[in-house]
């Protein structure tokens, strides 16, 4: 019965476009997510003063780099946002594969980073320090590869010139995504 | 009633003819999907409803073989209990009053075609369905289902070696977990809906309440699961990979879980009790032919009730050991709370004041409701107490409480709901005869089930026991009778639920036309055809001129006035 | 979307602040002021994310209850906290030994 796009869809009772609308909400409930696990990572923290210890050794040189690359990537999908605007199709599909690219680049890095602390033998079991470190950058990740692979879907209409509103959509999670990288940057990479 | 429907597609829309699994399983539309929770929740409380009757003959006759089932086990009574809890949260009362009435009622009650992501809708029903099979299919899989309670508290949850189940206890919360997903993507696609897609004219005080109450209870649902969801990936690795999050030898902290899970499993409660209370207000106003009393104030109220559900969770957890200044705080906002709720219910009372009162079938329910929640509500002071609730909560107290306030949540409230709307889902009437003795057959024994458990609790039973003949003080006959009796009451009130049964298929064939509106109601859904078509409203979406519930408006020749009616 | 007023050079300026703040973010704990580290660390975070809401998400020109939206989710993690913090904060319970694994169980029954 999905045959053609229901009236309701095409609404706008509040003045924001219902995809955008949706995305919103997709972010608010996200960031109870991420932020509950975050909360529990802070409330044990801060009762636990070794665990600085045990942050000195991750790698604050792979974080920044993990943040120049995830900065600039969100730079590259709002570049596309707005040549999406202007109609400029093969532009706002360059910059999405650029921002995939770098996506690529984030987790290459992330790996890396992985393999180094695992053969140091600083594995998810070492210490709860680090099982918050491997789950909380662990989901980020899935949510890295999960927007890189809608971006590719989405990048396929996008050449077309169809759906071309769905790079602002998918922009703003990727922003968000960049925006929990802020927070667990400073929190497991440069507080020791 | 299919055929109606398809009837009803071609007649319209011209769509082509839709095969069986276009129409019945991979549906897009929101009605269908409505019915797919209903169903899906239906037979699920039906499994529930079994467990009990299972643990009840247990709790009864110790050691005995129970009808059906045979001897039940340790390990069995424990998986029973944890999983008749889990299916009737999160199998039954989520999907029937949340999934079930928002998604068949918020595009007709709003005036729109469909949910605004009809092919998200789909993918939460489908979502819902795998963590159902994933459920059920704990108890198949070697060592049993869960036995660690629907709480899951660590370290008894987190490690396989303590709760025996090593593959039972990663499947169920595989299951809730899938199943929070579910009702996260639905209530994303209910909110923005409801925000972006209303009737012209409808403006956020002509919004029926049922809405209203739907749409804050899956805001809190969103602002409140995020943290168990981030508890939950903790726990699965602790399950799976062996770490320690929740193991206090391992540098981790169990009560820590407690927290977040009670962070979202309070206001869970308020997430289930709105949208019934919205139900049981279009039910109220409706059969009492008045308009509602202080629209305003129950949505303002409601707001209220949200946001102080979101401060009372470790209440369930003052015998958890946490800090005393917290418990006093807690216990402070837990009869808070009873404020605005008690205010709601006032407002509903003064609804009925003066009204000319039918009691009709939903009417029925929607009164028992009232009544039956209050003895919950009561009850719920006493626990909310710190100091009491040492002693009331580790016994069958608390069970009773919960019961009494759960239970004319979902059961009474639902089938309340599901009476009201049957003339609206399938076209037809049901049955008052059959649904008199099933009220009846089904209020009355719900009390000797539950109130016997009060007195039992007060009386020092336990409520982990598998066996009372273990314990001494708990075998003289007054205990054993009382023990008896409600495990009686519940056979009893599972049986009167077969005339339901009864009613529900045989009124879809052969139960009075309904036309579209029996009840002379005010709100959008009774201007559609019933039942509606796929698209809703064959001639054109209304657009909306006056609030919901402008009954017996001096004046007038008609007692009622739809929202639609120009004038 | 009205971000036409949002010109070109205007992303990528944006783009250079926030990376000039991550220099400083990661120079400052070098420093070895532990306040200093606090306020460059976590201040400076709360900054790039509000500079990447406001400029990159366009929260700027948003319809204003989207700020409310997202900043309940954070009222939210307050009360979590507040709530949490007496309890997870506290050592006591610290010194429990797993009896299971210890196998000691029995001897401290006896």
């Amino acid at each position: 019965m999905s045959l053609a796009k229901p009236i309701a869809t095409t609404r706008e009772v509040t003045g924001i476009p219902t995809g955008r609308l949706a995305v919103w909400w997709v972010i608010a409930s996200e960031i109870v997510i991420f932020g509950g696990l975050v909360t529990c990572y802070l409330l044990m923290r801060l009762n636990n003063v070794s665990w600085g210890d045990e942050a000195s050794h991750t790698s604050t040189a792979a974080g920044a780099t993990n943040t120049f690359v995830l900065l600039t990537s969100s730079l590259f999908i709002v570049l596309a946002h707005a040549a999406a605007e202007k109609k400029d199709t093969e532009k706002a599909f360059k910059f999405i594969w650029y921002t995939i690219g770098m996506g690529l680049v984030f987790l290459l890095v992330k790996s890396y980073e992985y393999t180094t602390e695992i053969s140091h033998g600083y594995t998810i079991f070492k210490s709860v320090f680090w099982s918050f470190y491997y789950t909380a950058t662990g989901l980020h990740a899935l949510h890295v590869i999960g927007g890189m692979v809608i971006m590719g879907i989405i990048s396929m209409d996008v050449k077309k010139g169809k759906e071309l509103q769905r790079v602002e959509l998918i922009g703003l999670y990727w922003h968000f995504v960049d925006i929990v990288w802020i927070f667990l940057f400073p929190l497991l990479y440069i507080a020791k | 009633m299919g055929d109606t429907v398809t009837a009803h597609v071609d007649d319209h829309h011209g769509h082509h003819e839709q095969d069986f699994w276009s129409t019945y399983v991979f549906s897009t539309d929101h009605k269908m999907i409505g019915f797919q929770y209903l169903f899906t929740g239906l037979f699920m409380a039906a499994v529930g409803g079994f467990m009990a009757y299972v643990f009840r003959m247990q709790l009864a006759f110790p050691g005995e073989s129970v009808p059906g089932f045979g001897l039940v086990t340790p390990g069995d009574y424990n998986a029973l209990i944890t999983n008749h809890g889990t299916i009737m949260i999160f199998w039954v009362a989520m999907p029937m009053l949340i999934a079930a009435f928002g998604n068949f009622l918020i595009p007709l009650m709003i005036g729109c075609d469909d949910m605004v992501f009809p092919r998200l809708n789909r993918l939460s029903y489908q979502i819902f369905l795998i963590s159902t099979i994933l459920l059920l299919a704990g108890f198949f899989v070697p060592g049993g289902a869960f036995g660690g309670a629907w709480t899951t508290y660590p370290p008894l949850a987190a490690r396989g070696e303590y709760n025996l189940t090593p593959l039972g206890a990663p499947i169920w919360l595989l299951a809730v977990a899938l199943e929070i997903v579910a009702f996260l993507l639905g209530g994303i696609n209910f909110v923005t809906t409801v925000m972006n897609s209303r009737a012209p004219g409808m403006k956020m005080m002509d919004i029926p309440i049922v809405i209203w109450m739907i749409i804050i209870a899956v805001v809190l649902f969103m602002f409140s699961v995020g943290p168990l969801v981030a508890g939950a990936v903790m726990l699965l690795f602790d399950q799976v990979l062996g770490t320690s999050f929740f193991i206090p030898s391992g540098g981790g902290d169990p009560v820590l879980f407690q927290h977040l899970f009670w962070f979202f499993g309070h206001p869970e409660v308020y997430v289930i009790l709105l949208p019934e209370m919205g139900i049981v207000a279009e039910i109220i106003t409706v059969f009492s032919r008045k308009k509602l009393f202080g629209y305003k104030l129950i949505v303002y109220t409601t707001f209220m009730v949200g946001i102080l559900s979101m401060i009372v969770w470790a209440h369930h957890q003052f015998i958890a050991g946490i800090d005393p200044r917290m418990a006093s705080v807690f216990s402070f906002t837990t009869i808070l709370i009873s404020i605005p709720i008690a205010v709601t219910f006032f407002a509903y009372i003064a609804t009925l004041y003066g009204g000319s009162i039918e009691f009709k079938l939903p009417m029925l329910w929607a009164i028992g409701m009232i009544a039956e929640f209050l003895v919950g509500g009561v009850t719920g002071i006493y626990l909310g107490a710190s100091g009491l609730d040492i002693y009331f909560h580790e016994n069958t107290f608390v069970v009773a409480h919960f019961h009494y306030t759960m239970f004319p949540i979902v059961i009474l409230g639902g089938f309340a709901g599901m009476y009201y709307w049957y003339p609206k889902m399938f076209g037809r009437m049901m049955n008052e005869t059959l649904g008199k003795i099933h009220f009846w057959g089904t209020i009355i024994p719900f009390n000797f089930i539950f109130m016997p458990l009060f007195s039992l609790g007060i009386g020092g039973q336990h409520r982990r026991i598998y066996n009372y003949l273990n314990f001494p003080d708990l075998a003289s006959p007054e205990f054993q009778n009382l023990r008896v009796l409600a495990t009686t009451a519940t056979v009893i009130m599972l049986l009167f639920q077969i005339p339901f049964v009864i009613n529900w298929f045989r009124s879809m064939k052969s139960g009075e036309e309904a036309g579209n509106n029996p009840w002379k109601a005010n709100t959008l859904e009774w201007v559609a055809p019933s039942p509606p078509p796929h698209g809703n409203f064959p001639d054109g979406l209304p657009t909306v001129y006056r609030g919901p519930y402008e009954y017996s408006v001096p004046g007038r020749d008609e007692d009622y006035w739809p929202q639609n009616a120009p004038n | 979307m009205t971000a036409e007023s949002h010109g070109h050079t205007n992303y990528v300026k944006i783009w250079g602040i926030l990376l000039f703040l991550l220099v400083v973010s990661v120079v400052g704990p070098m420093l070895e002021i532990p306040v200093l580290t606090l306020i460059t660390a976590f201040g400076i975070a709360i900054v790039k994310a509000l500079m990447v809401a406001a400029y990159f998400m366009h929260l700027n020109i948003e319809k204003r209850y989207v700020w409310y939206m997202l900043i309940s989710g954070l009222v939210a993690l307050l009360v979590l906290f507040v709530g949490l913090s007496s309890d997870i904060m506290t050592d006591t319970g610290k010194n429990w030994e797993d009896c299971i694994a210890t196998s000691s169980c029995v001897e401290q029954r006896l």
